[in-house]
């Protein structure tokens, strides 16, 4: 049995992109003379590569080798570390991405910067010293690359004497490197003694080899050099030059069969496993047997979508076994007093009930947890960003990111990076003028992008500010009255005017180039934002910079919630969006235009929404006066809503109305209570564009019933 | 072909046996319920259960025959009384008083939804050839609703579309005076 390799492969590219995601940034911080990072990011390439081979990734391992060449020359002080190498590097991270990425879905990859950075790789290499010991290495692996015209066919016959594995030699590596050289195709025989005859650490394959490639025999003999003395090799020369030109499909398909020795190195690296080698060599070409696994495995790989795997931190997962085990503790401790229960023992079960409710909310706090990350993990990708925008501007700007261990939940962080990439992109491009200006301006030269996530309340708030030149305030003004968003002559505050950008098709920019300035963007930010339950604020001051800020739950799934009852319903209002709840006084009532109730709540006049109204119900009560009103605030707009009766307090769980039904004006879902029931979740933005739209009816009825009165 | 002979030749691991199990048969079969004093039918293959009566929780500004939601192990089903939706008989909600909870799976999404009918009657297996299609005359049920009838010795069954079933209507718009 061959160790099926594609279950190691999610790990392998869970691994390889935290690899990729360390060079980078490691390649950003690279200051010269800084081993540590250079070491570190030497690594980094050197697991992907050999992770690569493992896999047979070929494109992978090769691309990786020339970076991995020119980081020894870096990290063996041979080569300077310039900034140019260093835009070489970052861009070759670009490609192992591009090419694991094809490699993932089983393709090969064929984007034409990988041919271009490839270039320019083996340029840099090339200009260095040509002399260099590694540049032989060099040589070897264009040679793969290059289908030269000048090539000879060999014969292989490699015959190992049985004992060949047990010294530590591994045939693989030998098939390996002679597939390096070239073009191979490899026929493996098994000799294979009697059953009770057969030693599971003992080799019992013979191999063929046909080797196409522009080499000597020394070369080829080289490879063989360690086993020399354990094998019979034959080594002969066939001249078949025009066979390589008509056959190449030939060839190609035979090349699959290399991988050959995946199989066969078991002996060696499980040899407590007895029966294991036995059955490989008995399949008697392990070589189809190779090939119909292949594309098998890669099927397994295309048809399963990213699931997604989060990494844990062990004491999460400590404090979570915990408390399942003080879950355990108390449930038994329940079922014993429930077993012979009487009347004196109410005040344990009293206590164990207590227990018990501590534990569940410990335990879902714990689970919680698990699934919040520290946002540096939507952070991490700035930096380069940022290096990228600033080359690309000709502008100099810094990005400083605070609060990166924040966390927060994953579904949150998954929906939120494009969002902020494109945040970031803006205060980029419109944000920080170019550096004549800004010393014009009596600022330093290099811009600075800030970054800073914390939590405030419920929320997670994250904010991009820069120290840019602001927004000009009249030239979004006008650019809204010429859209006609806004009427002319209508006098808006400044946060009014700022909201401007997120309507569609809105972009002040002068020119738009390829970074941003498109005027798509702003409006669908702010639609993402919104579908996570958040919201945006702008701050912005000529000549001083921007601040966006963004507003987030810190999950989807669980709110805290009021209980109210209207009627005989239950409702739940979120608590966030509470200001307060008071019992209405008579004197502070006041109505206006008609019917528009209004309670003085200090300075502010706030309307009352009366629920049972909006969502026609049987009230208790229908008056305002002695009601109960819970003042929400939604979108900067106070309301009081109309209730007969607070209840308790509680978390609760979000769930969906939409799965089986539809949505439902002026509800965010619903959810289920305590015993069972289901109640209804208030949305207070969509409650508030309710009572608005109903005034809006009633308005236009009125005028209506007039001017027919009059006709 | 013989149904059951196919089902004795599928092979089966472990405990489980097709074997003696009646509901395989040539045809469909259909649940049969009451509204008011007529029959009505649903592809058995949709019914998820079959629930008692109990008290659902209102949706604001809903049509009347939605008549809220319930919670049936976690997941949030909207309650929709046939009669009300049909026109016919009353809806009174007493301790015999069933729901008829449907998984209606089409190509967009799979949904859930529980229908309360006066009392479930029985399984009726019907083939292809018994199913009648409905005159063109109507009742007060709309023809996309109807597959189509079956006779039962001297009862007629109406046999409803499930699909069309688990449509359901946008919310009137609020206006009102």
């Amino acid at each position: 049995m061959s160790i099926d390799l594609s279950q190691f492969l999610p790990s392998f590219l869970e691994e390889s992109d935290e690899g990729l995601a360390l060079m980078e940034s490691g390649l950003l911080d690279l200051e010269p003379g800084d081993d540590e990072s250079i070491n570190a990011i030497f690594r980094a390439a050197h697991s992907i590569k050999g992770g690569a081979g493992t896999f047979g990734f070929n494109q992978v391992t090769d691309f990786t080798h020339l970076v991995e060449t020119l980081l020894d020359e870096m990290r063996d002080g041979r080569r300077e570390i310039v900034g140019a190498d260093i835009e070489i590097l970052l861009k070759s991270v670009d490609c192992i991405r591009l090419l694991i990425e094809a490699e993932k879905v089983g393709e090969t990859c064929e984007d034409s910067r990988i041919g271009h950075t490839t270039d320019l790789l083996n340029q840099t290499l090339a200009l260095s010293d040509s002399s260099n010991e590694e540049s032989n290495e060099q040589a070897s692996v264009e040679s793969t690359n290059v289908g030269g015209s000048s090539q000879t066919s060999w014969q292989i016959e490699f015959i190992p004497e049985h004992h060949l594995v047990q010294t530590g030699n591994d045939p693989i590596f030998l098939l390996n490197a002679l597939a390096d050289l070239g073009e191979v195709s490899i026929r493996c025989q098994s000799q294979l003694p009697a059953f009770d005859e057969l030693d599971p650490e003992e080799l019992f394959l013979t191999w063929q080899i046909e080797l196409i490639a522009d080499v000597d025999e020394d070369e080829i003999r080289e490879i063989f050099e360690w086993v020399e003395d354990e094998c019979q090799l034959n080594i002969t020369k066939v001249e078949t030059v025009e066979q390589v030109l008509a056959e190449p499909e030939h060839i190609a398909s035979e090349n699959t069969e290399a991988p050959v020795p995946q199989i066969e190195p078991e002996p060696v690296t499980a040899p407590e496993a007895s029966i294991a080698p036995t059955s490989a060599p008995a399949a008697s070409t392990p070589a189809t047997n190779d090939k119909a696994n292949k594309p098998a495995a890669k099927a397994t790989v295309k048809a399963k979508p990213d699931a997604g795997s989060i990494r844990v931190g062990v004491d999460k997962v400590d404090s979570l076994i915990n408390l399942v085990g003080e879950l355990v503790i108390t449930q038994s401790m329940l079922s014993e007093l429930g077993n012979n229960f009487d009347l004196t023992k109410v005040e344990r079960l009293n206590a164990g009930l207590e227990q018990l409710l501590q534990n569940t909310k410990e335990l879902q706090e714990s689970v919680m947890r698990i699934r919040m990350l520290p946002i540096s993990f939507a952070f991490n990708r700035f930096p380069r960003l940022v290096h990228d925008l600033s080359l690309k501007t000709g502008k100099q700007v810094d990005l400083v990111i605070n609060g990166e261990q924040t966390e927060l939940d994953k579904t949150v962080m998954e929906q939120i990076g494009d969002p902020l990439v494109h945040l970031v992109r803006n205060a980029v491009d419109h944000g920080i003028e170019a550096g004549e200006q800004r010393i014009a301006n009596g600022k330093p030269a290099q811009g600075t992008i800030t970054l800073d996530a914390y939590h405030q309340g419920g929320n997670i708030v994250i904010e991009i500010s820069d120290d840019g030149g602001g927004i000009n305030r009249d030239a979004v003004l006008n650019k809204a009255i010429e859209k006609g968003v806004v009427e002319p002559g209508v006098t808006l505050t400044d946060s009014q005017v700022f909201d401007l950008l997120f309507e569609p098709g809105f972009s002040t920019a002068k020119q738009v180039s390829d970074i941003s300035g498109r005027g798509v963007g702003m409006d669908v930010v702010k639609r993402n934002i919104q579908a996570l339950g958040g919201r945006i604020q702008v701050e912005s001051e000529q000549g001083q910079g921007s601040t966006f800020r963004v507003y987030l739950p810190l999950t989807l799934a669980i709110l805290d919630g009021q209980l109210v009852k209207v009627g005989d319903q239950v409702y739940v209002i979120p608590l966030i969006s509470i200001v307060e709840s008071l019992q209405a006084k008579a004197e502070l009532i006041n109505t206006v235009s008609g019917d528009l109730v209004l309670y003085r709540l200090r300075e502010d006049n706030v309307p009352v929404l009366p629920v049972y109204q909006l969502f026609n119900l049987p009230a208790d009560n229908k008056d305002v006066e002695g009601c109960l009103l819970v003042v929400v605030e939604a979108d900067g707009q106070k309301v009081g809503l109309m209730v007969d009766d607070l209840l308790a307090q509680q978390q609760v769980v979000i769930k969906s109305l939409e799965d089986n039904y539809q949505q439902v004006d002026g509800i965010s879902g619903a959810t289920i209570l305590g015993d069972g029931s289901v109640a209804m979740i208030i949305d207070i933005p969509g409650i508030i564009d309710m009572a608005l739209s109903h005034a809006r009816d009633k308005q236009d009825q009125f005028y209506q019933s007039m001017t027919q009165e009059h006709v | 072909m013989d149904m059951q002979a196919l089902a004795s030749t599928v092979p089966v691991q472990g405990e489980y046996s097709l074997e003696g199990i009646d509901f395989i048969t040539n045809g469909d079969q259909y649940l049969t319920f009451e509204l008011d004093q007529e029959q009505y039918g649903v592809d058995i293959l949709s019914v998820e259960e079959i629930r008692s009566w109990e008290k659902p929780t209102k949706i604001p500004n809903s049509p009347t025959y939605v008549v809220g939601v319930i919670n049936m192990r976690g997941v949030i089903v909207p309650i929709i009384d046939l009669r009300l939706k049909f026109g016919i008989g009353t809806a009174t909600y007493t301790e015999t008083t069933v729901v008829v909870v449907l998984t209606i799976e089409t190509d967009e999404h799979s949904r859930t939804i529980g229908f309360v009918v006066d009392a479930v009657s029985d399984v009726l297996d019907a083939e292809e050839s018994d199913i009648k299609p409905a005159p063109a005359f109507g009742g007060r049920i709309p023809p996309c609703y109807v597959d189509g009838l079956v006779n039962l010795e001297n009862d007629l069954v109406t046999l409803l579309n499930v699909v069309e079933l688990q449509k359901i209507e946008a919310h009137a718009s609020r206006k009102k005076g």
